[in-house]
């Protein structure tokens, strides 16, 4: 079977690089898979789970925001951080998303609201991709 | 001449000097390995998303985009990175003088430029001098996370985006090797050099859902970037330029404590003859 070569880059470095048969994820314009031999693509990702499907199961990794970049045999995903089901801190994460909410109730001014409701949505994606 | 118990002091206290630089040299020949693997670490980063930008930029469908065009440039922001503590050498010193002679050249009212100061070195060196300041960061770790100095990036970003300023130029000391660093200055916004260096690459991505799209997501991020990987540069500078000014600070030491530990010998030399002819004296006037 066909393989792509998937690397997830971070400023703070390589998180992952390794052959998968599938990459499937959420871009701003609704979902995407990708399979190997798909023509060059950009596309923006959403704050979301990205799920790699190789020979041994499927990975997951929380991609928060950042872009894909699709080559006929190699995907490449820039984010601005990126973690494993591993990685994650479900202690924080949890703690994020209760100051999120808390702060989403008392409604300041537009730009805490956004950046509020960017919190909150980074640390579902984190708690969702850990339990899964 | 100084007593014996002066010199013996002086060495004392020159010794005691001598331990903390040494100290402070190898903690900071560490941290600059570290410094050093952060900066690496981000290289492929920084490569795979100009190769992006670069793709798109150069592709031949008109992409218009504020952050790729230049605007007649009424205030310009200088983004200016030092350190928070100083006993690192030239570090500081030549970046500020650098900044400042540029500004006092380039501009004749205040309206006219504004800093980004990062490190308390900086920070307070503007504010003595009463230089606007747009905002500043201190306490920055030794080791930032892209995370740390996000914000600081983003809010640079968006003050280009909202058109408060219409130039940014980045002042930092360049990593060039450990025993070398340079004050490099690079004007990061407008991108205009990004569709030079595209041409050469010819890729045709498809691009979802269009290129106008994924340039408003894709060049504020390339621009943070861009400002991360100049604070990572500086870091890195930072503890090399560090380590350095140690290491002639412990030799300074070492030399100082040559010097002085001649001068005991030669005075305790000194006190015993002047011993031994009183003694020889006394001797001979019993006779």
């Amino acid at each position: 079977m066909k393989t792509l070569t998937v690397s997830v880059v971070t400023p703070d470095g390589p998180i992952l690089e390794n052959s998968f048969n599938m990459v499937s994820c959420k871009a701003e314009s609704g979902e995407l898979g990708i399979l190997p031999g798909h023509i060059p693509l950009v596309a923006p990702l959403s704050i979301s789970a990205v799920r790699l499907k190789g020979e041994d199961g499927t990975v997951k990794i929380a991609v928060n925001g950042g872009f894909l970049e699709v080559r006929p045999d190699k995907v490449t995903i820039l984010a601005q951080s990126a973690e494993a089901p591993s990685e994650i801190d479900v202690e924080r994460a949890r703690k994020a998303k209760e100051r999120a909410e808390r702060r989403l109730k008392t409604k300041q001014d537009d730009i805490d609201f956004r950046r509020a409701e960017l919190a909150l949505r980074r640390a579902i994606n984190r708690l969702d991709v850990v339990e899964k | 001449m100084a007593s014996l118990r002066d010199i013996k002091t002086r060495i004392n206290s020159t010794q005691k000097t001598k331990q903390i630089t040494k100290a402070m040299q190898m903690v900071s020949a560490s941290k600059m390995n570290k410094a050093e693997q952060n900066a690496k670490a981000f290289v492929p980063y920084s490569e795979k998303i100009q190769e992006v930008v670069a793709s798109i930029a150069g592709s031949d469908q008109d992409t218009e985009h504020p952050m790729l065009q230049e605007r007649e440039v009424k205030k310009t922001a200088y983004f200016v990175i030092t350190s928070d503590r100083g006993l690192a050498g030239a570090f500081n010193s030549s970046i500020l003088r650098s900044v400042y002679r540029t500004i006092q050249e380039r501009h004749k009212s205040k309206d006219e430029y504004t800093v980004i100061a990062v490190g308390r070195v900086g920070r307070d060196f503007f504010r003595k001098r009463d230089i606007p300041l747009t905002n500043e960061i201190i306490g920055l770790s030794d080791q930032p996370n892209f995370t740390d100095i996000k914000d600081l990036t983003s809010e640079t970003v968006q003050l280009y985006i909202d058109e408060e300023i219409d130039e940014l130029i980045v002042y930092y000391n360049h990593y060039v090797s450990a025993i070398s660093q340079e004050v490099s200055s690079t004007r990061l916004l407008p991108l205009t050099n990004v569709a030079e260096e595209a041409t050469k690459k010819s890729i045709e991505y498809e691009y979802e859902p269009n290129q106008q799209e994924i340039l408003n997501v894709l060049l504020p991020q390339y621009a943070e970037s861009l400002i991360y990987g100049a604070l990572l540069d500086s870091k890195a500078s930072e503890h090399a330029s560090r380590m350095t000014a140690m290491q002639s600070a412990t030799d300074n030491a070492n030399d100082l404590i040559d010097d002085l530990s001649l001068a005991y010998n030669r005075a305790r030399q000194a006190a015993i003859t002047q011993e031994i002819t009183e003694i020889v004296g006394g001797a001979a006037a019993q006779e």
